[in-house]
């Protein structure tokens, strides 16, 4: 199966941006992209934009055709929602389209606007990718069905609070200089512990951030790469997508994300890897218990297992399987839509030697992106490896 | 015509049935339970569904403490939510005890309660 190569990655600073739109967000991420490509933009054949809450957050739906001219193009543009997974699934597209032959140069992004909307307005924003009558309206937000699968797990398997806190203090730890991350600071394991509540056993600092933000990237043909003597260092060799039932309570467990086991199975399938491949990973950590889930999901550990991986030191930059060295959406910051285009950023980044954290992963060669939707209703996995 | 009015077809019975101490779950004829609305059992597909009566009993899987709501429970926190199961079928529910007295494993008796904010119908736990 052909390789779609990445030729340009670009991404805003994640953060608070109140004044700033989807639109102004997605221009800039969309144009550094194609300037880091190279590219005319004539060349663009397609674009996909990840979006979730555009209609609840700025009333903005229909963002394919507004993004488009938001940078520039007038390729065919399509927006892709699966809820926090809208990045993610709009690289799967983008994959597609180049590998089909449909396309030879696409644009994929995703932008999100949520800080505008204050503390509760985007805890009810994001609610809605979970089952209207069944979650909620019996009062369900994406910090209590996280924090939900925490208290299962902990009871099912063991762990705690203070194995959680370990995964927020890495990930901060990653995001310290990362200039593009919303939070630079580092944190201790007795910050996380003592931070105010959210939906316990889930503290302010075992949550991601509300974020703005956008990310894109342009993936191109082998061929369009040779031919126009583009650098692509990098290439994404499979996707995987897995879906599960939208409400938690409808799991067979609410300690296991088959979405992730089923997407990861088909991605590393795809590119003709197994996981003993892989060298680092970007997982989809909205919420501490998440990564924990994330890693074992996707075959790193045993269920149960994957509580102490950060406390260990096995997921630190030092660690044997890096997870998360962009601060991961814990610290680098979580604006929905984009996320999954960020990982893919930051990923290349890590690989082509121009992130801060690229030391850790010197000679990598394999790495794994690993987006998330709702309470992991939706999953979609990439594999990233060193072009040839 | 505000969101109240809108009825609900399947779950406004499941609710009503609920408050009457008679909860049901649908059935296929290979035994999958699932709470309505549905045109198809989600497991198998079979649309040879039926109504089975389900406890009003069950067991605490999982709770937590929301302090965070969304905008339509902005006066009800601090709150505990949790999953039980009832048989074959879980549900998401509003726990009536104090968050110290609960604990995973917890039997709870479903029933029907309301949103201080909005005073729409929710799910209910009260510790058996
Ligand atoms: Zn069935």
């Amino acid at each position: 199966m052909a390789s779609a190569h990445i030729a340009g990655v670009g991404m805003t600073e994640f953060g608070e941006y109140p004044e700033r739109t989807g639109r102004d967000l997605f221009g800039e991420a969309g144009g550094t992209a194609i300037e880091d490509a190279g590219i005319d933009r004539e060349e663009i054949d397609a674009l996909y934009v990840g979006n979730f809450m555009g209609e609840l957050s700025e009333n903005q739906g229909h963002m394919g055709p507004l993004m488009a001219k938001a940078v520039g193009i007038d390729a065919p543009a399509t927006r892709i929602e699966s809820a926090c997974a809208s990045g993610g699934m709009a690289v799967r597209q983008a994959v597609k389209d180049v590998r089909n032959g449909e396309a030879d140069v696409v644009l994929v992004g995703g932008v999100e606007r949520m800080h505008n909307m204050g503390t509760t307005g985007a805890t009810g924003g994001l609610s809605v990718a979970a089952d209207d009558l069944w979650e909620i309206r019996q009062g369900i937000t994406f910090p209590g069905a996280y924090a939900l699968m925490a208290q299962r797990y902990f009871a099912v398997h063991g762990g705690d609070r203070e194995d959680l806190a370990h995964v927020a203090v890495k990930n901060h730890a990653n995001a310290a200089n990362n200039p593009l991350a919303q939070y630079q600071t580092e944190i201790s394991v007795e910050k996380v512990l003592d931070a105010p509540p959210v939906a316990l056993p889930m503290g302010l600092f075992d949550s991601s951030p509300i974020t703005d933000g956008a990310a894109a990237t342009v993936l191109v043909s082998e061929a369009y790469a040779e031919e126009h003597g583009l650098e692509t260092p990098v290439a994404i060799t499979g996707t995987g997508q897995g879906t599960d039932n939208l409400a938690l309570a409808e799991r067979e467990s609410m300690v296991r994300t088959p979405a992730t086991e089923d997407a990861g199975r088909r991605a590393y399938e795809d590119a003709g890897i197994s996981k003993d491949d892989v060298d680092f990973l970007e997982v989809h950590d909205c919420f501490t218990i998440a990564e924990v889930l994330a890693i074992e999901g996707l075959g790193f550990y045993e269920e149960g297992e994957g509580i102490t991986a950060a406390r260990e030191g096995e997921t630190t930059a030092d660690g044997e399987l890096p997870v998360n060295l962009s601060g991961g959406l814990k610290a680098k910051g979580h604006p929905v839509g984009a996320t999954g285009v960020a990982q893919i950023s930051e990923m290349t980044k890590l690989f082509r030697g121009d992130h801060v954290n690229s030391d850790a992963v010197e000679d990598a060669e394999v790495g794994l992106t690993h987006n998330a939707g709702g309470t992991v209703a939706s999953a979609v996995v990439h594999v990233l490896e060193v072009a040839e | 015509m505000s969101d109240d009015e809108i009825t609900n077809d399947g779950y406004d019975q499941a609710l009503d049935a609920i408050e009457n101490g008679e909860p049901y779950a649908l059935e296929c004829p290979d035994g999958h339970q699932s709470m309505p609305p549905r045109q198809v059992c989600p497991e198998c597909g079979s649309d040879d569904l039926e109504e089975v009566e389900i406890p009003t009993s069950g067991e605490l899987l999982s709770y937590n403490v929301t302090y965070v709501p969304t905008p339509d429970f902005s006066d009800d926190v601090p709150f505990v939510l949790g999953v039980a199961e009832f048989d074959d079928v879980r549900l998401t529910g509003r726990v009536q005890a104090d968050a110290e007295d609960v604990e995973v494993g917890s039997a709870v008796e479903v029933g029907l309660g309301e949103s201080e904010t909005t005073g729409r119908p929710l799910v209910t736990f009260d510790l058996a």
